[in-house]
């Protein structure tokens, strides 16, 4: 087995590994990033909307274009990126095991950072394993990706961010979208991505839920329903769509496995995706050294994985002695108010509010265990 | 079907292609793009049936986690054919339940 | 659909418009290019405030204030229509001429129109309103992908009209 060292290792090259590295990596500490597929990005390659937020979050500019911006700047501050390399064992001494190319790999480092993302919740109803049933990220990918059409005719399920923007950009590469289907009495996701579906000629049907896709061998149609205000179907209001495809955005989960296998503790906030890690405003969890940051710390989105990121990379370069302490409070303060803004508004306040019990709770695990506060805050 | 323009990318272009094999049939892919992409684009989407109710299954997360788009690959069963790149005369078939364990042998002894 | 507002249809309604301090007043409209801001939720955004070179776009600190239009400083140049992440802002213009107005609205499909088409032009809510005829289309690089068209309608839908109908598209 074949030994590789570092100060940080990331598990993760997406939007919030890629930032912590660049943090770590230009403050002079020397950092592995490591990720399972054979792109560095993960999702900001996906991502060709313009971005919501301030100057700072390089609103205006399409995801994809931050994504490769991001990259340039990690290669330019020296960080070891691994490729096609998969994490499957974590410990709390901070060592892992990898593999790469059929090679296994022991990675020792002294900090280590997981942003190890999120993957799609599944919803089960009859036909729901048909081929041409599939997860709106999947779509996303396929289309800006790997440009290609998953299906001509699709129905969306799910009217949250992702629902609505990946309904919108497969109008772009080509398909007809029949309508979006949202269980809950309202639209999930900001009202002006709503309007662009709509302004499309696109139906949005809130306080419905699909009730079966049909199909032999593959999706041929889809019957939805109306739901009463105890979420049940009511009868004789179905209606059925010819379709090829039906696309689920129903909310992401967080990819703990690592972080689970490392000793870490939990909260269990169901508006982040379920069990997200105890961190306190350094994104250091209950082991020591051991940061997260991103999406497996409670599903946002890419512009707070990105500052989630700097902060752990900032921190974690701090506690190696890479930054003084003044000059990390500086970055952090920093960080601290852009993060803030992001979690604002009507859209924002819940997650800001999640966000700080989970970091409250991370204070009361320290006081009952016998450990001061890392956070020097 | 391939996205060949778009309104906020560049227009996909020439590709270097690669041919692969359907279940025995030539098929173009470009190089370097997942084996699930290469047949979605000609419209293939059953993957697999499964082992107990020989139910299909096709492409559902598109990014390695959920095993549906599962096929043998070159002798090999249950490769993740959306996280495994096409290579020029590769060897793809659907995938019948969990597929031999000896198909790797089968496929040597060819 | 029995609800109204954009937290229910994803259309804003009358109420919200009216609301909103990025919707300019009838009569600015009628003397001419202005920009419309339909923004109506506070979210955390704000590419309009500084795409704007004439100040006439306030945010402020708070960055989920909505979007203020200071009427006598706009001159309707377009720049925040392609700026705004949401494509929530069109350019108004009922001073167009004797029996038509304008609406400069964002579109990211393609085919794109040709100056001279006559085009479907749609409300908010996607319905087919009228004819549209395609004054200009325009798509720098500055845009980052997002293309500007001005489409002239009949005067009396100058404020039902938003945008147009997709258009077949031809895949070789």
């Amino acid at each position: 087995m074949k030994v590789l060292t570092a100060d940080v290792a990331i598990i993760g090259a997406g939007s919030a590994g890629l930032s912590a590295a660049y943090q770590a990596a230009s403050a002079g500490a020397d950092v592995l990033v490591i990720d399972e597929n054979k792109r560095p990005g993960g999702q900001l390659f996906k991502q060709i909307h313009k971005f919501f937020g301030s100057r700072e979050h390089q609103a205006g500019t399409r995801g994809y274009i931050i994504g490769e911006q991001l990259l340039q700047k990690v290669q330019e501050s020296g960080a070891r990126v691994m490729l096609d390399s998969l994490v499957y064992g974590l410990l709390p001494d901070k060592s892992m095991g990898v593999i790469s190319d059929g090679v296994n790999y022991s990675v020792k480092a002294k900090k280590i950072i997981i942003a190890a993302g999120a993957k799609e919740n599944y919803m089960a109803f009859p036909g729901s394993t048909l081929p041409g049933v599939m997860g709106a990220g999947a779509a996303q990918t396929m289309i800006n990706v790997n440009r290609v059409l998953p299906g001509k005719r699709v129905l969306m399920v799910g009217s949250g961010n992702v629902g609505l923007i990946v309904s919108y950009q497969l109008m772009q590469a080509g398909a007809d979208v029949v309508g979006i289907v949202e269980g809950a009495p309202k639209i999930g996701g900001y009202g002006v991505h709503a309007g662009k579906i709509r302004r499309a000629g696109v139906p949005i049907y809130v306080g419905h839920t699909i009730k079966r896709v049909f199909g032999k061998e593959e999706v041929e149609g889809v019957e939805i329903a109306a739901l009463d205000e105890h979420w049940n179907m009511i009868p004789g209001t179905e209606q059925t769509f010819d379709v090829d495809t039906v696309c689920l955005a129903v909310g992401l989960n967080p990819m703990t496995e690592l972080v689970w296998m490392v000793g870490c503790q939990f909260d269990f906030i169901p508006q982040f995706g379920g069990h997200v890690p105890l961190h306190d405003a350094n994104m250091e969890t209950t082991v020591e050294g051991v940061y997260v940051a991103g999406d497996v710390t409670g599903v946002e989105e890419a512009s707070s994985a990105m500052e989630e990121g700097n902060m752990a990379g900032v921190a974690a370069a701090e506690a190696l002695g890479y930054l003084t302490t003044e000059e990390a409070a500086q970055k952090k303060a920093q960080i601290r108010q852009r993060l803030n803004t992001l979690r604002s508004g009507v859209f924002g306040e819940g997650r800001r509010k999640n966000k700080e019990k989970q970091i409250a709770d991370m204070e009361i695990y320290r006081q009952q265990n016998g450990k001061e506060s890392g956070s020097h805050e | 079907m391939r996205v060949e323009k778009h309104p906020i990318l560049n227009d996909l272009g020439e590709q270097k292609k690669v041919t692969f094999y359907y279940n025995g049939r030539p098929m173009e892919a470009i190089e370097g793009e997942p084996i699930a992409a290469a047949l979605m684009n000609a419209g293939i989407r059953v993957f697999r049936t499964t082992a107990k109710r020989h139910e299909p299954r096709g492409i559902f997360c598109a990014i390695g986690r959920c095993t549906d788009c599962m096929m043998i690959v070159d002798g090999i069963p249950n490769t993740r054919t959306c996280v495994t790149m096409v290579k020029e005369g590769m060897r793809v078939e659907k995938q019948e339940g969990l597929a031999s364990l000896n198909s790797r042998q089968e496929e040597e002894k060819k | 659909m029995s609800k109204n507002g954009i937290i229910y249809t994803g259309v804003p309604s009358k109420e919200e418009l009216a609301n909103a301090p990025g919707v300019p007043s009838e009569k600015r409209m009628l003397e001419g290019r202005v920009a419309c801001i339909e923004c109506v939720q506070g979210i955390p955004c704000n590419p309009c405030e500084s795409a704007c070179k004439f100040g006439a776009i306030t945010i402020g600190e708070e960055i989920t204030n909505l979007p203020r239009i200071n009427e006598e400083k706009c001159v309707g140049c377009g720049v925040c229509v392609a700026a705004c992440p949401g494509l929530a802002i069109t350019i108004v213009n009922k001073a167009f001429d004797e029996g038509e107005a304008t609406i400069d609205f964002p579109f990211e499909y393609i085919p794109l129109p040709k100056e001279g088409d006559i085009v479907d032009a749609v409300s908010r809510a996607g319905e087919v309103v009228c004819k549209g005829r395609i004054v200009s289309v325009k798509k720098p690089k500055a845009y980052a992908g997002t293309a500007v068209i001005s489409m002239a309608i009949p005067k009396v839908y100058a404020d039902e009209v938003r945008s147009m109908k997709r258009l077949p598209r031809q895949e070789g």
